[in-house]
């Protein structure tokens, strides 16, 4: 079959034709996907509120939502308890101030708000160094861990800003994004127990 | 041309990192490990071949005026088929890899085969180059990730070696990757002038 010619006619209908036939293609795509990508987040989310959380078994409440003076979004509270009492929650919080964007992160707390565990749902730092944030702060090394800390008693913020937490080598600005949302959480918490 | 040597064309003659030195930016930005690198070649092989298959099975009712937008559609298309079906299915990998997926779309050597290879040879045979210089893509990043892991990370494929702040960072970060993809160069061209 020879080439078609360049008429206007011919590159109107080829294009259309084209253009339609990614269009059908994209959304049967979509169409497939959509159920497996919602089940695939909820699961991650269900995941880290469940790998967090200070006490396996407790029950978790419905998620409350908490507004901080300062922040545009809504911090997200899932409270845990286990025999009517508040064992402490998983609160979903985030920072915009990463070095490549927002960070989302789940951070567990325990009833008097140390940190337990924390889970990043997504960030889109450096990869080999801002994306070290996924376990830096859970290493026990020196003074990297926020594990059994209390941003109450101790200071979150990194050495270099007068704070008592190792920044990650290199990639202080994501340090400093992840250490300011895991505060957020910690002051949601206070607030939402505030409001009992 | 026989079928294997359309491969080994991809793989080595015409290598696409080392030899056409096209498709840099994933190139430097993705290899900061092995494993990233071999993931991103080989969903850029995936795209590669799909799209080299389409464009060539549509090149007759393509007016050569408008060949450049129709590529870019096709190409657009499987990338972002291939990011939904890896978001809902293989979540982990997306998580890791998930960042550079888009970027395949402005990768130059999948708009250099359309336009050198799968618009003037059967689908076959498109499919055939398409392979071929995926997996050179895909070799080539995977040994630049690896050595640059190894100089930055002190691990290989996430094994780690030695201890944690004793790699050399710089070869984590971007002028690294320039230098190592320097020496390979310079390595590759030694061996063909023989």
């Amino acid at each position: 079959m020879a080439k078609l010619e360049s008429s206007l006619k011919n590159m109107l209908l080829s294009l259309t034709f084209i253009t339609l036939g990614a269009a059908a293609l994209l959304a049967g795509g979509y169409a497939i996907t959509k159920e497996p990508i919602e089940k695939a987040d909820r699961a991650k989310q269900e995941n880290a509120i469940k790998a967090v959380l200070p006490v396996k078994d407790a029950t978790l409440k419905d998620p409350v939502e908490i507004t901080l003076d300062g922040r545009a979004d809504k911090f997200v509270i899932y409270p845990a308890e286990k025999d009517g009492k508040l064992v402490g929650a998983a609160v979903q919080t985030y920072s915009t101030e990463g070095y490549g964007g927002r960070i989302d992160i789940m951070v567990g707390l325990d009833a008097e708000g140390t940190v337990v565990d924390y889970s990043v749902l997504s960030a889109a730092e450096t990869p080999g160094l801002g994306s070290k944030i996924v376990d830096w702060f859970k290493t026990d090394k020196s003074n990297r861990s926020i594990k059994g800390k209390n941003p109450a008693t101790t200071k979150f913020e990194v050495k270099k800003d007068g704070g008592d937490i190792d920044a990650i080598t290199a990639s202080t600005i994501s340090s400093r994004a992840f250490l300011k949302a895991v505060q957020d959480a910690f002051d949601a918490f206070i607030n939402y127990k505030n409001t009992l | 041309m026989k079928k294997l040597q359309i491969i080994l064309n991809g793989i080595i003659k015409e290598n696409p990192t080392f030899v056409l030195l096209l498709g840099m930016c994933p190139t430097l930005g993705t290899t900061t490990s092995a494993i990233n690198g071999m993931g991103m070649g080989l969903c850029t092989t995936f795209v590669l071949i799909c799209s080299n298959m389409a464009i060539s099975a549509v090149k007759n009712i393509v007016p050569d005026n408008v060949r450049i937008p129709v590529f870019v559609v096709i190409i657009a298309s499987f990338v972002t088929l291939l990011e939904m079906v890896m978001k809902g299915y293989v979540q982990a990998l997306y998580e890791t890899l998930g960042l550079y997926i888009p970027l395949i779309v402005v990768n130059c050597i999948i708009l250099a085969r359309a336009e050198s290879f799968a618009c003037k040879n059967n689908v076959t045979d498109s499919m055939l180059d398409g392979l071929g210089m995926g997996l050179g893509f895909t070799l080539a990043l995977t040994i630049l990730g690896a050595i640059r892991e190894i100089l930055g990370s002190g691990s290989i494929f996430d094994m780690k070696f030695i201890g944690d702040n004793d790699g050399i960072l710089v070869f984590v970060l971007a002028p690294g990757a320039f230098i190592v993809l320097g020496y390979l160069i310079a390595i590759v061209n030694t061996f063909k002038k023989k």
